[in-house]
């Protein structure tokens, strides 16, 4: 490598999700039947993968993938080797289980202490949000607790200057975005208009399929107070589920089409509220 | 805090608190819808409701704070907190929560209100509910009831946090009310000392760029005009714009029109796209599919147009024609362009 001794290793936290594409409402339930959606690599997540294995084309390296879930959530980490992770982690234990995103950070942090112990971590990506949960509240908490910082909504990596060890990132804000220099290490969570993900090269598919991820469960790691995993160490909790009311009308608008168009217009006009004409200054 | 055996004395946090967001001296206007929010529970919770700000030269908004409801005003003023960065403000917000105790924070789940709100609650080991859309406090136990659109389904889950405070929330912009503003309301403004150096900081915003080019956002848009697949083609997509244009309304479209390359990613409104609450929605030949319907279900008044008698966004919407577009859409245009030329001026929302 040019770049001497600054060897970059990049962790991407990645999360198995039901498919919201495919997934079914039981309609007498009201809920959703998870067994009608199969399981995928949370999408904002692949392309953390495919952003880490763009950085590595300029800058060299590994990168490494990391999940917390049930064994059969080893395929994410496999899926990630095909994009292009080097190795993976997956931490699986009962006592991980009914995790917030409060708990979460902390099992997944503990995994990163050891990873970085082992392999210095220059630089951690997580997705935006996890499609199931829409919280994207992991990453931010990940970075708090490596002590590091938390960069999120990232919509571009301009630039990694390895020897003085900074980063630039576009964020995105509500009206536009920010040019932003971190020191490394730092934690970014991205946008999926980052990146485009690209066909697997057949080696890569290969790989991928004869994969075995490095599986950790609680008892491998020091430090790590019990207390604070899981369910117990979950400060929210669900209190109800309940069915939204529904919005006022579901009014069908009959008649013919210039019918139905009058009738439409005197509603909005009604709607003064809402919609007004404003003579033009 | 002692690791291990958790104890919180949940009596010593009083108050209902605000973050207020501010770019540029200019608070965003989820601030003042959660001060609306705020006020109702901390009335039925009797205590103060406060708002808190950080900044640099912030402290001429204080009045404007009140005025929308606040009791105290809580502000740090520092060069170092000119622009928002996770390091600095979350150290003013650990100072002030620390210090003061409030029992319920709630955030605006913009960019930097959320990853504020997930940053301090990491530290102060509390809870946080994401994303929220309704509010309430159960006041036998003091329990914030913040509800939010569960994964997927037309379902609701209340999120409670019972042993931890502050008990913390992100609230979607557009769900609150802000109150009418009281000019001349009175309350208390505290002022607090933080000590920063920006050489301790890591982190360095070298450029704010306001984009210009997307005229209007989806997320602040009182009218969007969202478009499906039933279009028929990217042409007679342009008809919507059209439309929208008459109007004055923002495009938006469906999962399937931006997987079709008919319209850019950022338009694409749904559970993978933008989550929007407009005054007025369109929805326009497009069937209602649940992560769509997740992203918009919350808009004030939604009509929906559509051949499919059957289609489920006939469930959600306010008003439905079961009709053609593509029929529909030109008549509209035409209503309201003559509407224009009758009163001589342009549409717009209050």
């Amino acid at each position: 490598m040019e770049e001497g001794n600054s060897y970059m290793h990049i962790v991407v936290c990645v999360k198995q999700v039901p498919d919201t594409k495919i997934i079914k409402i039981n309609p007498k339930t009201n809920t959703l039947d998870r067994r009608s959606a199969p399981a995928i690599l949370n999408p904002y997540d692949a392309h953390a993968v495919q952003e880490a294995v763009k950085i590595r084309e300029k800058t060299g390296g590994t990168i490494s993938v990391l999940s917390m879930g049930p064994p059969q959530a080893t395929a994410v980490i496999k899926k990630s080797v095909e994009i292009g992770a080097d190795n993976g982690f997956l931490i699986s234990d009962r006592a991980f289980a009914g995790a917030d995103t409060l708990a979460t950070s902390y099992a997944l942090s503990k995994a990163l202490e050891k990873i970085n112990k082992e392999h210095p971590v220059d630089m951690i990506i997580c997705g935006k949000h996890a499609i199931d949960g829409d919280t994207g509240q992991v990453g931010p908490g990940i970075a708090r607790r490596m002590d590091i910082p938390p960069i999120t909504n990232v919509i571009e990596v301009s630039e990694v200057n390895q020897k003085e060890k900074t980063v630039l990132i576009k964020r995105k804000l509500t009206n536009g975005y920010e040019l932003i220099q971190s020191d490394l290490p730092c934690l970014l969570t991205i946008e999926k208009e980052i990146n485009e993900i690209e066909y697997s090269p057949m080696p890569n598919m290969i790989t991928a399929a004869r994969y075995e991820p490095i599986i950790w469960a609680v008892s491998d790691f020091e430090n790590v107070e019990r207390s604070q995993l899981g369910l117990k160490g979950s400060p929210t909790i669900v209190g109800k589920m309940f069915t939204p009311p529904r919005p006022e009308g579901g009014k069908r608008l009959e008649g013919a089409a210039d019918e139905q168009v009058k009738q439409l217009m005197e509603i909005l006009m009604e709607k003064k509220d809402l919609l007004t004409i404003q003579p033009s200054k | 805090m002692s690791r291990g055996e958790f104890y919180m004395n949940l009596d010593d946090y009083r108050g209902v608190w605000v973050f207020i967001e501010q770019n540029d001296g200019k608070i965003e206007g989820v601030s003042l819808e959660l001060l609306g929010a705020g006020r109702k529970l901390a009335d039925k919770l009797h205590v103060p409701l406060a708002g808190f700000l950080l900044g640099l030269e912030i402290k001429p908004l204080a009045n404007k704070i009140i005025s929308y409801g606040a009791d105290i005003v809580y502000l740090i003023d520092h060069p170092v907190l000119k622009n928002y960065r996770t390091e600095s403000y979350m150290k003013g917000v650990m100072l002030l929560a620390e210090k003061y105790k409030p029992e319920i924070i709630l955030y605006g789940a913009t960019p930097n209100g959320k990853d504020l709100a997930s940053a301090v609650a990491t530290d102060l080991n509390t809870g946080l509910t994401a994303d929220t859309t309704m509010l309430d406090v159960d006041i036998d136990n003091r329990l914030l009831e913040a509800s939010r659109p569960a994964f997927g389904g037309n379902i609701m889950a209340t999120i409670l946090c019972k042993k931890h405070r502050p008990q913390m929330a992100t609230v979607r912009p557009k769900v609150m009310k802000a109150l009418e503003p009281v000019s001349g309301r009175t309350g208390k403004i505290i002022e607090e000392k933080i000590v920063l150096q920006e050489e301790d900081m890591r982190t360095k915003v070298l450029q704010i760029v306001n984009d210009v080019t997307k005229k209007a956002n989806l997320a602040d848009a009182h009218v969007i005009v969202c478009g499906g697949k039933g279009m028929g083609d990217v042409q007679n997509f342009q008809l919507l714009y059209e439309f929208a244009e008459t109007i004055g309304a923002t495009v938006g479209g469906t999962r399937d029109v931006v997987e079709a390359g008919w319209l850019p990613h950022h338009l694409q409104i749904g559970q993978t796209g933008e989550t929007v609450t407009p005054k007025i929605y369109f929805a326009v030949a497009l069937s209602g599919a649940i992560q769509h319907v997740v992203g918009m279900k919350n808009s004030d008044l939604i009509i929906a147009i559509n051949k499919d008698p059957n289609a489920p966004i006939f469930d959600v919407a306010t008003y439905g024609i079961v009709g053609d577009a593509l029929e529909i859409i030109p008549k509209l245009i035409e209503q309201f362009k003559q509407l224009r030329s009758v009163k001589g001026g342009e549409i717009s929302y209050a």
